[in-house]
């Protein structure tokens, strides 16, 4: 294991992403005024800085992934991708469809999001949810430095448009990374800690909430398993009901705006699935219908923190024991 | 590095015009008589398609927009599978999931028809920056429309291509509408090509009702392209003779202009120039016109008789 942040490892993913296959290149607002290690090894051919223009930056990666070229976009902030949608969704995202399978589009689009630097609505939205229900994309949000790494590995190595959301939060927070090579697969959720009595979902920085709260949580005698999705889209359904069919319990947490956010998703598909397994309503834990504020205080408030996952797991537990004396 | 495009015959340009107007013009009657969907035609515009497509080497890559059929079926399209795609049968190109509104042909080299208005020139220089990256001499040609010019991507995609040095010809086909709104409403200048020299790069007009002097002025762009890298804004001038998309009773449209153009139809003024000439017997017409009619016939009852998809097709080529 070394150690290193989110940041760095995104760097040696796309070092040995690109050492490997001579048709990954990257292109952005800045990547290679930022990472000179890769202009210097790569050459400014396969690290490009691009106009402020974040449609063409998404179209061009399209373009170049359907005729042969593996390219990683940075579009700075989630925000920024409304300038890209059409790129992303109707073209990376349909025309493999709309073409018969004629062409694909193994490209993938980075953006930052999330609280952590007081940025405010027009940097910080977690809009996750959008891309997911984008048929034909793929949606990955990692929490931890060696997923990072890993996940963007296997996401450029995947042969479909990724959205790779980086929460902001978690970027230069240094953790630990796997020596030599690190592929993490899509669409497989990592549990993060074992339990029995109640299963808390998330994925990025309210992870490391959930963590915090089953710690509490243990304190009390409540064993929650914690498990991150990793992968919102696909998003791995099996790994969830197995843990709701041990625990019958689920608080899903996410950042995201509780409406239509993707926890609404993982509940309906429990409430289908596994209801005969459930001891307590669902309970569902997010951001509010709300842009998000720049005021530290108040984009803090916007997340979901562990005491109150904590409480979340509490009420499930009490209002399953209501359910069991009724 | 593939050889030059051999210039085709003055008779061989109107035939594939011929073969256009024809098939766009069975394509809305086949819609009136509820045999298949509407299509946006490209009637009036065959001069441009054919011009500049027949200035392109068979390797060279095409993106093009919803008004298709002509670039397509000027690339060599086989029209049964092209009218099977727009009846959504299994034996179009796309397997009957494009429709008319978005077929793209890889054995013709043609990534995209974009239907929404400017993604064609979105994809565009990422496709030519494949080519740049493999090394090739092949070029990108993205057609679009006047309408696609006044999208905010157009800018991004000509200042990109000239910051990048990206092979791609633009051949905006100015037909002077804009869906249902004519282009004199949405900008101030005539000329969509002099906006070349806001990006650094060259631009020109031409007559696109005239398909030899298209083919000329894109076989010089396209050289130009080849030899420098570099991309180029071609602007043909033309007129969409038919409404937006069938049916349209085309009561917005001036009759006035309407009559002055339909006077200058591209086909009609090539067949009567080439009769004049003598370059083309009367004889010699006609046999075009039978030919034409012969495959077309052959053409739409293919698509006609071939299987619709198979229902699993709903949920295949989703993901790779």
């Amino acid at each position: 294991m070394k150690t290193m942040t989110p940041y760095d490892a995104i760097g040696e993913a796309l070092a040995e992403e690109m050492r490997r296959d001579a048709t990954v290149l990257a292109f952005g607002e800045g990547i290679a005024t930022k990472r000179h290690d890769l202009v210097a090894e790569f050459g400014a051919a396969r690290i490009r800085n691009t106009p402020l223009a974040e449609g063409i930056i998404a179209g061009t990666a399209a373009g170049a992934a359907a005729t042969g070229l593996r390219p990683v976009v940075d579009l700075l902030f989630a925000p920024f991708l409304t300038f890209a949608m059409d790129e992303l969704v109707n073209s990376a995202g349909k025309l493999r469809f709309l073409s018969g399978g004629q062409f694909s589009f193994p490209m993938v689009a980075l953006a930052m999001t999330g609280a952590g630097w007081g940025v405010g609505a027009q940097h910080n939205h977690n809009v996750e949810a959008w891309f997911a229900h984008s048929p034909g994309l793929k949606v990955v949000m990692p929490s931890t430095a060696a997923d990072f790494k890993g996940l963007l590995k296997s996401s450029i190595r995947d042969d479909n448009p990724v959205a790779f959301f980086l929460d902001v939060a978690l970027l230069h927070a240094p953790g630990e990374v796997p020596e030599g090579e690190h592929l993490v697969p899509l669409g497989k959720a990592a549990i993060r800690r074992p339990g029995s009595d109640v299963t808390l979902v998330s994925y990025a920085k309210t992870v490391l909430g959930c963590l915090a709260a089953a710690e509490t949580l243990a304190a009390d005698g409540i064993s929650a398993e914690v498990i991150d999705l990793r992968t919102i889209k696909p998003w791995d359904e099996e790994a969830v009901l197995a843990s709701v069919r041990k625990t019958g319990r689920l608080v899903v947490v996410h950042e995201a705006s509780r409406t239509a956010g993707f926890g609404a998703e993982i509940a309906a598909t429990v409430a289908e699935k596994a209801f005969d397994a459930l001891k307590a309503p669902v309970v569902r834990l997010a951001g509010p219908d709300a842009p998000a504020a720049s005021s530290w205080v108040l984009e803090q408030a916007f997340v979901p923190q562990a005491d109150a996952i904590a409480a979340a797991a509490r009420s499930a537990m009490a209002r399953s024991m209501v359910l069991a004396t009724a | 590095m593939s050889k030059d495009p051999t210039r085709p015959s003055p008779a061989e340009l109107l035939e594939k015009m011929q073969l256009i107007r024809s098939f766009e013009e069975r394509s809305a009657a086949s819609f009136a008589e509820g045999r298949s969907p509407g299509t946006c035609t490209c009637v009036g515009q065959e001069a441009s398609a054919v011009g500049v497509v027949a200035a392109l080497r068979e390797d060279d890559l095409i993106l093009t927009n919803h008004r298709s059929a002509g670039h397509l079926l000027a690339r060599g399209a086989d029209p049964g599978r092209l009218m099977a795609e727009v009846m959504g049968r299994a034996t179009g190109y796309c397997g009957g999931k494009s429709g008319t509104l978005h077929v793209s042909a890889k054995e013709l080299g043609v990534i995209l028809t974009s239907t929404i208005v400017g993604g064609e020139l979105s994809l565009a220089p990422g496709v030519a920056l494949s080519v740049s990256m493999k090394g090739g001499d092949e070029i990108v040609t993205c057609f679009f429309g006047d309408g696609a010019a006044c999208e905010g991507v157009f800018h991004e995609a000509l200042n990109l291509a000239a910051v990048w040095k990206l092979p791609v010809l633009f051949v905006c086909e100015n037909n002077e509408w804009q869906a249902f709104v004519h282009r004199r409403e949405t900008m101030l200048t005539d000329d969509i090509a002099s906006r070349a020299s806001a990006y650094g790069i060259e631009g020109r007009t031409v007559d696109g009702n005239d398909v030899e002097a298209v083919l000329a002025a894109a076989t010089e762009a396209a050289a130009r392209v080849r030899a420098t890298r570099m991309p180029f804004l071609l602007e043909t001038k033309t007129y969409r003779l038919r409404g937006h998309f069938e049916p349209d009773d085309q009561g917005y449209v001036d009759k006035a202009e309407l009559a002055s153009w339909k006077a200058r139809d591209p086909i009609a003024a090539l067949r009567a120039k080439l009769l004049e000439s003598g370059a083309l017997t009367a004889d010699a017409a006609t046999a075009i016109e039978r030919r034409v009619a012969e495959r077309l016939d052959a053409a739409f009852s293919f698509a006609a008789d071939s299987p619709w998809p198979s229902l699993d097709e709903l949920t295949t080529h989703v993901y790779a």
